[in-house]
């Protein structure tokens, strides 16, 4: 077999630029399966591992105060393992040189060392000591936002009371792997940080002592979590519990998930785009191979190699043809896969990020693009077995061609004959000329959606922040407060205008569903914050009756007009039936909006409100701003344009290493298809052209002849592929879904026009590289020969 | 005196096979008159295809001249050469070099589109006996009537000359006997000089002159005296 062996390794040789070209589609499929998966596996292995070690709790629940006599009460509902009492606040930061907001969520441990559940992973320095209250420990994304260093410090308006606190340990936790601040549009590690004090010093600070306001607990495998929740909700009623709930429903938790989600989508789709246009790929090439090699198939097998042995021939050629991209993908999925963990770690914190690649992630991928490549072969392959040597040595039968259903439509008589020959080729191939426009279009569907990303964000931003809120500031208060402070702010100079706002936490109801939520009461009359419509147009607030985000509907199931039950879990925690009186179109949460005058009924309080929207003068908004941040009643300030900044700053890098990405894998698809296809026409072809040469044509015409097939298909591919890229679009924001975010389904012009001018592109290249091996046709030679 | 259409001095040829040089042709003189019929004999590799080749610019020479009408075919740039292939020049093929997704038609068609003077693709097959297969496509004609298809195809621009390679080496004798006819009455009616290869030593009767090659030489050029007609041979 050596001499086939020797064989096989010039034909490789002889054929570098499609092999080429193949393995980049190969690597491409290998390299986006592995980074997906092993990210993916990376990243839930990480987490376990973290969870585990740090012992993150299962069931969590914010209170208003009970006293430390509860926990032996919680700690014998059946099934909880391991209970921990916390107490935790909200705190406005203060950090010397960045004079913009900057909110801080406290949270105590133990005065005796270590929390039982979502232990600390001390990255630097250490634990505050109990018997100081002024020491602090802040988690790692915070820290390095600011360049904090162990010493520094930073002050806190803690309870109304400003206080300066040192730095002597910078940490992660389980349970804030992701630090988000709720309500965020995305993480903003510079104006929201964890921060750690001992027990005894914020007891101190909000007259907790002897009391806690924050429960997490542990579960017994096998426990229901419902049971538990049921029980905790009932024990902490009295207490101005607001509700328990998992680790599905704890924030952190819930974005990696989400995150997972993510990764999980990409790689059904990817990988096997991919491997599906290498396969294709695969067969044209083997197919044109096997038939230019009839005869030497012939010989081999008249000098005794058997079908069997022809067979294994051919696909030991395949799979040395992939092998380079198989190995080039494994090792660019890895590097990619690291990368990718190393940007996951910008924000998702582990102590560190342990990339897995499971073996059988491994052989998946190799086995799946031999398999393919070989299925993609089969055909070719079984022909070259079977060919009798007597048949094989015979020349092929000449092509048979037809007049084409394009020149039966008429126009016919006005076609060029190059122009005839390119339809009647076109044609003659129906299938193969389908799978290259289908692969072309694949290649431009990648980039709209990897494009799609940023338009739909841009759009949910446009949404969000400028038809919705027109506000440019919101600050919210400690606890509901008289409307009266609404009037003080109006007269605030600076202040433009002013609106109010009420959000209560609620629980709502329908038949066997329900969701925890809140409701946000707005002014009837208002024009800073609107609730719009599926057409952006503003839904007047009504009387009674309660607005829900439309995926909220969908959640609960109801339908305008229904009646659901409202269960506050604030105050009073009266029970309500309140009518659905309109859908709202919203990409961001999932709540209920009514008149503020109609959610104060509802809570049987006066005339409350939780905060402002205001509309600022810019000379002023500055001094506005540290004003707010000042007065002890304010426990948070929004800007929006800080917010609307913040979402590019923390999505740029992400965006620019998925669209790098995509880019490599569009352009590899439309190189890989059309430098192949182009190399087989011409290969296919170079009688004919040279013919065509011969009598007189030039090789700008003869070039055209072929490569104006190729840009036929490359055009045709097009819109096909912004249909893929489309349904993909769809498909992919259909999957991301979920009460926490809605992908609107946004495709930009700019998106499309960068995704055709990038096939163009690629399509270009390959047709300059074959147009050069044009110009060296040799026409004596390809004259002198039969086919 | 009939006009000179080609003029070859002293051409020379050399090109490598791998390793190995090969003289084509080594030095060789020779003339085509308007309206004359040559057929030019010799055994295989005797450099018979390498001269037809520089002639019809498809090939270039190590040295010497081609000068067609005057103008120098071996000083000639691409650009020219393909020029001179597209308006003056016809040629047929051993193996026919259809192209085979176009009609009989089409494939003259092919031609007559980018050329200076054309005549119709049909008179072109009717020249070559083909009306009744204008619209059959390659591989639904004989290799004969391919031929012929080529041919129609090689004089439709109205060429001053036509080359032949081996116009009969795929066919049998009948067929072949059909090419020949096709091309004796091209040369008769329009006047069209005609250089045919050969290694078959019955076709020389047809021509005006006959030029045998010989190990890239021309080993001697006889005058028919008594023109046969193509009806008459036979091999």
């Amino acid at each position: 077999m050596k001499a086939l062996h020797l064989k096989l390794w010039r034909e490789i040789w002889r054929m570098k630029g499609q092999v080429f070209a193949i393995s980049m589609v190969v690597m491409s499929g290998v390299a986006t399966f592995i980074l997906f998966i092993s990210t993916m596996h990376s990243l839930d292995y990480t987490r376990s591992k973290f969870y585990r070690d740090y012992n993150f709790a299962d069931v969590f629940v914010n209170l208003k105060r009970a006293p430390d006599s509860l926990k032996d009460k919680i700690q014998n509902i059946p099934g909880v393992r391991q209970l921990e009492t916390r107490v935790s606040a909200q705190a406005k930061i203060d950090i010397q040189g960045f004079s913009e907001n900057v909110t801080g969520k406290i949270v105590s441990i133990p005065d005796d060392g270590h929390p039982l559940l979502n232990r600390l992973y001390i990255r630097q320095g250490r634990l505050p000591d109990p018997f100081k209250d002024n020491e602090v420990v802040i988690n790692e994304t915070f820290a390095q936002a600011h360049g904090f260093k162990l010493g520094d410090q930073l002050a806190a308006v803690i309870n109304g009371k400003w206080k300066r606190l040192t730095i002597t340990g910078i940490a992660l936790s389980p349970e804030f792997v992701l630090v988000m601040k709720i309500g965020a549009m995305t993480p903003d590690f510079k104006r929201f940080g964890i921060l750690w004090m001992s027990r005894k010093a914020i007891s101190k600070a909000y007259d907790m002592d002897g009391a806690f306001n924050d429960v997490v607990l542990s579960l017994y495998a096998g426990v229901k979590e419902g049971d538990v929740i049921r029980e905790l909700d009932n024990m902490l009623g009295p207490y101005g519990g607001f509700g328990a709930y998992g680790r599905k429903n704890q924030m952190s938790h819930r974005l990696l998930s989400e995150e997972m989600k993510q990764l999980r989508t990409s790689s059904r789709i990817y990988p096997v785009i991919f491997i599906c246009v290498a396969a294709f790929l695969l067969n044209v090439v083997m197919s044109r191979i096997i038939n230019t090699q009839r005869e030497q198939i012939a010989i081999l097998k008249a000098f005794g190699y058997n079908d069997f042995a022809v067979g294994v021939h051919y696909a030991q050629m395949v799979i040395m043809i992939i092998a380079a991209g198989v190995v080039a993908g494994i090792a660019a999925g890895i590097w990619l896969g690291k990368m990718m963990g190393n940007m996951y770690m910008e924000f998702y914190r582990f102590p560190v990020f342990i990339y897995t690649l499971h073996p059988e992630v491994l052989i998946a991928a190799v086995s799946v693009s031999v398999l393919s490549a070989l299925a993609g072969t089969m055909h070719s392959l079984w022909k070259a077995a079977r060919q009798p040597p007597a048949e094989a040595m015979r020349p092929e039968a000449p092509a048979k061609y037809r007049v084409t259903l394009i020149e039966k439509t008429g126009i016919g008589p006005w076609l060029t004959q190059p122009a005839r020959i390119i339809a009647r080729n076109m044609e003659r191939k129906p299938i193969r000329t389908f799978l290259s426009i289908v692969g072309i279009a694949v290649s431009c569907a990648t980039m709209v959606s990897s494009g799609f990303f940023k338009d739909s964000v841009d759009f949910m931003v446009k949404a969000q922040y400028v038809f919705s809120q027109k506000e440019d500031m919101t600050i919210s208060f400690i606890e509901p407060t008289s409307y009266r402070a609404l009037y003080e702010l109006k007269q605030t100079p600076g202040i433009h205008d002013a609106e109010a706002f009420r959000s209560v936490p609620v629980k709502l109801k329908f038949g066997h569903r329900s969701y925890k939520t809140v409701i946000n009461g707005i002014e009837p009359e208002g024009r800073l914050h609107l609730v719009l419509d599926t057409n952006f147009q503003s839904i007047p607030l009504p009387e009674s009756g309660i607005l829900l985000t439309d995926y909220l509907g969908k959640i609960l199931g109801v339908q305008v007009g229904d009646v659901l039950t409202v269960e506050t879990l604030e105050g009073a925690k009266a029970i309500r039936q309140v009518p659905v009186v309109a859908m709202a179109k919203q990409y961001l949460g999932a709540m209920g909006y009514m008149n503020l005058n109609a959610l104060n009924r509802l809570m049987q309080e006066g005339n409350a409100i939780s905060g402002a929207y205001l509309v600022t003068d810019s000379p002023y908004r500055e001094k506005l701003f540290r004003s707010f941040v000042e007065m002890p009643r304010v426990a948070d300030v929004f800007i929006r344009q800080n917010e609307i900044n913040n979402i590019y700053e923390v999505m740029a890098k992400s965006m620019l290493y998925f669209t790098f990405i995509a880019m490599l894998m569009a352009c590899s698809i439309a190189f890989g298809v059309v430098y192949n296809s182009a190399r087989i026409s011409l290969s296919e072809r170079s009688r004919e052209l040279s013919s065509l040469r011969v009598l007189g044509y030039t090789r700008g015409e003869i070039a055209y002849i072929l490569l104006g097939e190729l840009a036929i298909i490359t055009l045709a591919a097009i819109p096909l592929g912004f249909f893929i890229g489309y349904w993909l679009c769809a498909y992919v924001a259909n999957a991301l879904a979920s009460d926490l975010f809605r992908v609107p389904l946004i495709i930009e012009l700019k998106t499309y026009t960068i995704a055709a001018a990038v096939v163009i592109f690629s399509a270009v290249f390959s047709g300059w590289i074959v147009r050069r091996k044009l110009d060296h046709l040799d026409l004596v030679e390809v004259l002198k020969t039969k086919e | 005196m009939k006009e000179n259409f080609f003029q070859v001095r002293d051409l020379t040829k050399v090109y490598r096979m791998g390793e190995v040089e090969v003289h084509a042709l080594r030095g060789v003189n020779m003339e085509l008159y308007a309206g004359e019929l040559v057929v030019l004999l010799g055994p295989s590799g005797s450099g018979k295809s390498t001269l037809l080749n520089i002639m019809g610019g498809l090939d270039t020479a190590t040295a010497g001249i081609v000068a067609y009408r005057g103008k120098e075919l071996t000083q000639a740039t691409e650009k020219e050469l393909t020029e001179y292939r597209r308006f003056h020049v016809g040629f047929v093929f051993q193996f026919y070099n259809l192209i085979s997704s176009l009609t009989a038609r089409e494939n003259v068609a092919v031609v007559t589109e980018i050329a200076a003077n054309p005549m119709s693709p049909e008179k072109a097959l009717d020249l070559v006996g083909l009306t009744d297969r204008l619209n059959h496509f390659p591989a639904q004609l004989s290799g004969g009537e391919q031929q012929r298809v080529a041919i129609a195809r090689a004089i439709s621009k109205n060429p001053t000359v036509l080359l032949c390679d081996e116009p009969t080496g795929a066919l049998d004798s009948k067929t072949g006997i059909l090419v020949l006819q096709a091309l004796e009455r091209i040369n008769r009616e329009l006047g069209t000089a005609t250089a045919i290869i050969t290694h078959n030593v019955d076709i020389a009767g047809m021509a005006d002159r006959v030029i045998h090659l010989s190990n890239g030489k021309i080993a001697e050029v006889s005058k028919n005296k008594v023109k046969k007609s193509a009806s008459e041979l036979q091999w």
